[in-house]
């Protein structure tokens, strides 16, 4: 039975790598995806070390759950799309994620991140639980911002990623303040901002996934998570670019 | 097209004349101001455009060309409206009993929150037994407040847990609440009233006085610091707009108003283009952003009396235009602004599940939004008769005739 399962998903995980690189789906949102910032730890990682460690650090919104879940989340793809992408680094990406975390819990673990496992990237997305549990906005920037500065202090770049876009809730989750709040904290500390909620909301008005769609099964989440990693390898590949471009020793 | 010119002209305006200063009890009836009708009229559809999430007609609507929004001009009208209302109370029956009448309306409003809060629990329960879906086992943490009915209900009735879209009502109770006090000082000493209103809110911005709200934060309309906009509109229609008239007709005021229009809608042009936002630079969005809207923001502020100073300059009290009959719609909607309020709410939730259930295709946003405005509408139109035919009926007038004279209701 173990095996059984240990199959299906690998099966799964390839069905979502396929459909993803088949379809250009993922692409009609590559617009909405660009950074003026640098990523140089990512850089100097690559370049020097061939290693690329990458944390994703976020709630609920980075795993699927049921099983084989997790292989088919965005963190897991990203791994496999960079590990394709760049051949001769040694790419790995794990991953601490909760579900219901506010920014600020998932901060308080940064330190013991940054002690314990020295990734040269942390992927930070937030803002579903705080905008649901109603944290005042400017304690959230705030937070963020803190978040960063340490993240930066202890020799990590960061990517922010903020909320997913669910039309089934939009009238009852107040996600916008949020998310500005964060694009104020991505220009004012100059990190890359995937921003997941324009992208899905683009994917939805082009008809390009149902996000209206009651469903039970996980296919279309799988495909949502494969475009979401194809476009976060796409931004680091962006940024790290631009660090090669114009290195500073800022910062 | 209708939006966009109502956005422009969106601004009420404090009235050059006429405001009701002379304190004799049967004084002839100071003229309707038609003005602070339309524009809470046009106020209440675009807050019932804002709230339709994604809506396409809402990108017409103010706040994507500057800073501030319809909240600020339906809390100045209202604080101009229940000024002018409970004013004329206050002269001729004394504190004690106009107090008792705005504590009144205050409640009325408090229900009217509840009853909204219902429809709200009606639609998140509906959604969650109707929805489920893998990618958002996140989001779906919104329907925990079904699972705790105990803690939900109590925090609402408290006034602490407050669905989206639905903090403007619990601001003007609390304004309400306080403005007895207030309003006895303002008949007395304006000056020294709008100036306490001017210290409470640069206390509260200083010290970061909120209302705390559940499960967590604080409220979304500081009370302490939006009061500063309804005693601002509280002053102008006891007199204070008669002593500044000059000031802001003045071509130096106009032309500062003009350009800071300009300077905003700019600004608020990069929120919709990114692209553009690299024009702008670095140490004017360090200064300007966050934009706190929670707080009342200066800039807030300064857009909207803006936005007056420039409407009153091309709005008179007598312009013809206002016995239009195309006018007429907004002008019912703001003369029953609770009702109406209230009912765009409902209407807001409503166009949303159309969007959920059926489609949110381009024509049904548009028809969606011209259909709520219509109902708004048609509900004002009814609510104007039954007040009409109840004003017929012998003997219904004990109350007295004063909620209707200047904009409505208070």
């Amino acid at each position: 039975m173990r095996t059984l399962s240990v199959d299906a998903l690998v099966i799964l995980a390839c069905m979502g790598a396929a459909l993803a690189a088949d379809s250009p789906d993922c692409a009609v949102a590559a617009h909405l995806v660009n950074t003026e910032y640098r990523l140089p730890r990512v850089a100097a990682a690559i370049d020097k070390m061939h290693q690329l460690d990458i944390e994703v650090v976020g709630a609920g919104s980075s795993t699927l759950i049921g099983p084989g879940g997790v292989d088919l989340a965005y963190p897991a793809r990203l791994q496999a799309i960079l590990s394709k992408r760049l051949p001769a680094v040694k790419t790995k990406v794990v991953t601490n994620v909760k579900s219901r975390r506010s920014a600020a819990e998932m901060a308080e673990s940064f330190e013991k991140i940054l002690m314990e496992e020295k990734p040269a990237l942390i992927i930070w997305q937030s803002g579903t639980v705080d905008a649901i549990t109603g944290v005042d906005p400017e304690d959230y920037r705030a937070t963020l911002d803190e978040g960063v500065e340490t993240l930066h202090a202890g020799g990590a770049d960061v990517v922010l990623m903020n909320q997913q876009y669910s039309p089934r809730t939009e009238s009852m989750i107040a996600i916008q303040a949020y998310a500005d709040n964060m694009r104020l904290v991505s220009q004012q500390r100059e990190v890359p901002l995937l921003d997941r909620l324009a992208i899905m909301k683009h994917w939805s008005e082009l008809g390009v996934f149902d996000l209206y769609a009651a469903t039970r099964k996980v296919e279309m989440a799988a495909r949502i998570h494969d475009c979401i990693a194809q476009l976060l390898a796409d931004l680091i590949h962006d940024g790290v670019k631009l660090s090669r471009e114009q290195p500073r020793a800022d910062r | 097209m209708l939006y966009r010119r109502a956005q422009i002209r969106s601004a009420p305006n404090p009235p050059d004349s006429a405001a009701p200063k002379a304190a004799a009890a049967p004084a002839p009836s100071p003229q309707r101001d038609l003005r602070l009708d339309l524009f809470r009229g046009i106020a209440l559809w675009l807050i019932f455009l804002d709230h339709i999430p994604s809506n396409v007609v809402s990108w017409a609507t103010i706040r994507n060309f500057g800073f501030s929004d319809a909240a600020e001009i339906f809390i100045f009208i209202s604080g101009y409206t229940a000024a002018f209302v409970y004013g004329r109370a206050m002269r001729d029956r004394g504190v004690i009993v106009a107090g008792a009448r705005i504590l009144k309306r205050a409640w009325q409003i408090y229900v009217a929150h509840m009853f909204l809060f219902v429809i709200y629990m009606a639609e998140i329960a509906y959604v969650s037994s109707s929805f489920e879906n893998p990618l958002y086992h996140e989001e779906m943490g919104i329907f925990d407040f079904l699972k705790q009915p105990d803690v939900t209900l109590i925090q609402a009735l408290l006034l602490k847990f407050k669905p989206v879209n639905m903090d403007v009502l619990p601001l003007y109770i609390v304004l309400l609440l306080g403005f007895p006090p207030m309003l006895w000082l303002l008949l007395r000493q304006p000056t020294l009233a709008l100036a306490a209103s001017t210290l409470l809110y640069a206390l509260t911005w200083h010290f970061g006085w909120n209302l705390p709200a559940y499960p967590s934060g604080s409220w979304w309309f500081n009370p302490f610091a939006w009061q500063l906009l309804f005693v601002l509109g509280a002053w102008c229609a006891l007199g204070g707009a008669e002593r500044i008239g000059r000031f802001i007709r003045s071509p130096w005021v106009l032309g500062l108003a003009a350009a800071y229009l300009v300077f905003a809608f700019l600004i608020a042009m990069t929120w919709q283009f990114s692209a553009l936002a690299t024009y702008v630079p670095r140490w004017l969005s360090e200064a300007m952003y966050p934009i706190d809207k929670i707080n009342l923001d200066v800039l807030r502020i300064a857009h909207f009396l803006a936005l007056a100073a420039i409407t009153i300059r091309f709005v008179p009290r007598d312009w013809p235009g206002l016995e239009s009959s195309w006018l007429r719609p907004a002008i019912l909607c703001g003369q029953h602004s609770l009702e109406i309020f209230c009912l765009g709410i409902f209407l807001s939730f409503a166009g949303h599940f159309v969007f959920n259930e059926f489609s949110d295709a381009l024509f049904v946003q548009v028809l969606v939004s011209a259909a709520g405005i219509a109902i708004m509408w048609a509900a004002a139109a009814l609510i104007s008769w039954y007040k009409k035919i109840e004003g017929r009926s012998p003997g219904s007038r004990s109350k007295p005739p004063d909620a209707d004279l200047a904009g409505g209701e208070a």
